[in-house]
């Protein structure tokens, strides 16, 4: 006769008992699975999943339930409606997810109402946080990025004169303000700004480039959401050899995510952006974890920012599962996640304990040819960088 | 000033190429069987993915490949067809748009299990790379290409349709289905063989495309407003009426990008409401 099991499952049957307290935290993901941002979603979710996997065991007895809701489209609609169902129905003890900007900002007043924390991992308009005192952000700010290429390519690079293409809606804007500040506080001057089509479609960018390319500037800054956006934008650059006219095309990372940089061909090679984080960097807390994300999801997949901004969202809200031993209220929540640090792979984060914002490093990334391979390189890096929007007080971020 | 003009209308003829490329066969499948078919984008996005797999897989050359996926995509149009199209030939509008919005939905799903959501781009031959100098300026030698293979398109579409008794067939088809049925054309074989082709010519639109805005699930029903437009200004089953739409709605989208980059969509669907206004059948279309 075989005792074993018997005993082993009266164990912990028993165990679970004494630790009656062994709770499952719900957390509601609301992000983009389908549809145009379909990519973007599953970069997250395979960031978030990944830390979930490797760190279960950091929070025992408790564990983590995961409730996803697919945000669809970016006009924030269908994302209100999934917060609602998550909080009312569900009763999801943290959200977390929201991809585009407008996600964030209509489902922000009902996480105030239901007192639920909400983990940003992508939204990057500068204001969010400051929607609820139940944001916080892993993510970054669109001025983080933008600020620190402003100022680098007037005081760096040695450029007199910009122009500035955005995709129209409001993490664009946020872009376009932040390089602009950045660009003219170091005598750099912008001499056109334009929006370059909406969020929801590739547009034909030619048209915009070539009145770009006529009117002949230094430098052309472009934001546009990473993905086919960012491909089209950089093969369009490359087409209209605005390279050997002398104009050269900058921006945040979103312009080259890691994830579609092999797509880009040779036009990428050379391009110079400001951004949080790329799958070359060389430090042992990246290469353990893109070893990891590769183990499971294949040497071909690549982790982007989104897949890290995931992986450290699940780290926050892990950091609170343990620190209250699971009784997630949601103004514990956020005295929890104040002033919490970790050690990323995109390097040392912090969440702000006066804005609930990231403050993180920016590097910036010059793309080269690593033979057949394009590769980031960090050229240089600002330390620790607050967002300058609601350091400086600008507009809604002033408020 | 002139440079500008000249940049407006050498990027808008390009764009054009690529709307009448997918949008021709809508428009003639819709004027011949009266078939709402919102799945054309669900071809244009398959010539794409063929057209990446057997560049990427089979290290095919870029102008190989382009036929290759107007065969394939063409061939594998015909299955679809007799299956899910055939039986709502007869029945109402509501019908055939909910049954086709479902198969785009289905196709843009089972694109993601294959190929995954991320976007895919190809890699363009050299000599279909950066500029070409043509004296008194220098232009995207891709767009030179595509500006090419539309206008080669235009005139085989043209031959086929004035000079051929198929052209013929088809065209009686479209002017009255009874009649043309009545005098002994099998306009059900017929319209098995031009949407055949129809869909072929949208994946050689989405080949061409992937360069230009990229590849992804979604591209199937992405663009589905702009082809709409491009059939219902140029007219149902009208191929000339397709192609002046084309040329008018891409070179004026192109202008206002270029003159008013704030202006957004604003002049193409102003042109759209013009014409539809003063000519609700479109530019060529007939009357009932």
């Amino acid at each position: 006769m075989q005792f074993g099991p018997l005993v082993a499952v009266a164990t912990l049957a028993l165990a679970l008992v004494v630790s009656a307290e062994a709770k499952t935290v719900k957390v509601g993901i609301v992000a983009t699975f389908s549809g145009n941002g379909a990519e973007l979603g599953q970069q997250i979710e395979r960031g978030y999943e990944l830390y979930l996997r490797l760190h279960v065991r950091d929070i025992a007895p408790h564990t983590i339930e995961i409730v996803k809701r697919d945000s669809k489209r970016p006009d924030g609609a269908e994302a209100k409606n999934a917060v609602l169902e998550l909080i009312a129905r569900e009763k999801v003890d943290v959200l977390a997810g929201f991809v585009f900007s407008p996600d964030a900002m209509s489902s922000a007043p009902l996480a105030t109402q239901g007192k639920v924390p909400m983990i940003i991992m992508n939204a990057g308009t500068a204001w969010i946080p400051k929607l609820s005192p139940y944001i916080a952000r892993v993510s970054f700010s669109m001025w983080q990025a933008g600020y620190v290429m402003g100022e680098y390519a007037a005081e760096k690079m040695g450029h007199k004169t910009a122009i500035i293409g955005v995709t129209d809606y409001p993490p664009g804007k946020d872009s376009a303000d932040a390089f602009r500040l950045g660009f003219e506080s170091k005598g750099g001057k912008i001499v056109d700004q334009m929006p370059i089509g909406g969020p929801a479609e590739v547009p034909d960018f030619t048209p915009y480039f070539q009145r770009v390319k006529d009117a002949k500037p230094n430098a052309f800054y472009v934001f546009v959401p990473s993905g086919n956006h960012a491909t089209a934008v950089v093969k369009t650059y490359a087409n209209l050899g605005m390279r050997a006219a002398g104009i050269e095309l900058i921006g945040p990372g979103d312009i080259t995510p890691d994830s579609s940089l092999q797509e880009m061909g040779d036009g990428a090679v050379g391009l110079i952006v400001v951004h949080h984080y790329s799958a070359d960097y060389d430090t042992p807390e990246n290469k353990a974890f893109v070893k990891a994300w590769k183990d499971s999801y294949g040497a071909n997949s690549t982790p982007d920012f989104m897949g890290v901004q995931g992986y450290d969202g699940m780290a926050a809200i892990m950091h609170a599962v343990k620190k209250l031993d699971g009784n997630m209220d949601g103004d514990k929540v956020m005295d929890a996640l104040k002033g919490w640090k970790f050690a990323s792979p995109r390097g040392p984060i912090m969440i702000n304990p006066d804005t609930r914002d990231i403050i993180q490093n920016e590097y910036v990334h010059k793309i080269i040819k690593d033979g057949a391979r394009l590769k980031v390189s960090v050229i240089s890096k600002v330390d620790q960088v607050k967002d300058q929007c609601i350091e400086l007080k600008v507009g809604r971020c002033g408020q | 000033m002139l440079s500008a003009a000249v940049s407006i209308l050498f990027d808008g003829l390009a764009y054009a190429m690529i709307l009448f490329i997918i949008a021709v066969g809508l428009s003639i499948t819709m004027g011949m069987m009266n078939f709402v078919n919102l799945a054309h984008g669900v071809f244009a996005a398959a010539g794409g993915y063929a057209t990446v797999t057997m560049m990427r897989a089979w290290e095919l050359p870029f102008l190989a490949a382009l036929p290759m996926a107007f065969l394939i995509v063409g061939a594998t149009s015909v299955i679809f067809e007799r299956l899910l199209y055939a039986p709502l030939y007869r029945r109402s509008e509501l019908d055939q748009v909910l049954m086709t919005i479902g198969f785009v939905f289905m196709a843009i799903g089972a694109f993601t299990y294959v190929w995954g959501p991320n976007p895919l781009g190809i890699e363009l031959p050299p000599y279909l790379r950066g500029q070409v100098d043509l004296g008194f300026r220098s232009f995207p030698t891709y767009r030179l290409f595509m500006i090419g293979i539309g206008f080669a398109m235009i005139l085989a579409l043209w031959l086929t349709f004035e000079r051929t008794l198929l052209g013929a067939r088809i065209r009686a088809a479209v002017d009255n289905r009874r009649m043309a049925q009545s005098l002994g054309i099998n306009v059900g074989r017929l319209f098995t063989l031009t949407f055949a082709v129809g869909s072929g010519l949208a994946a050689v639109g989405g080949g061409l495309a992937v360069e230009l805005i990229g590849l992804r699930p979604i591209f199937a029903i992405q663009n589905l407003v702009l082809f709409l437009i491009v059939v219902s200004v140029g007219g149902l089953g009208s191929i000339r009426g397709a192609f002046l739409a084309a040329l008018l709605l891409g070179i004026i989208d192109t202008a206002g990008k270029y003159v008013w980059p704030a202006g957004g969509g604003f002049f193409i669907y102003a042109v759209t409401v013009a014409v539809l206004l003063s000519k609700p059948e479109g530019l060529y279309g007939k009357r009932d």
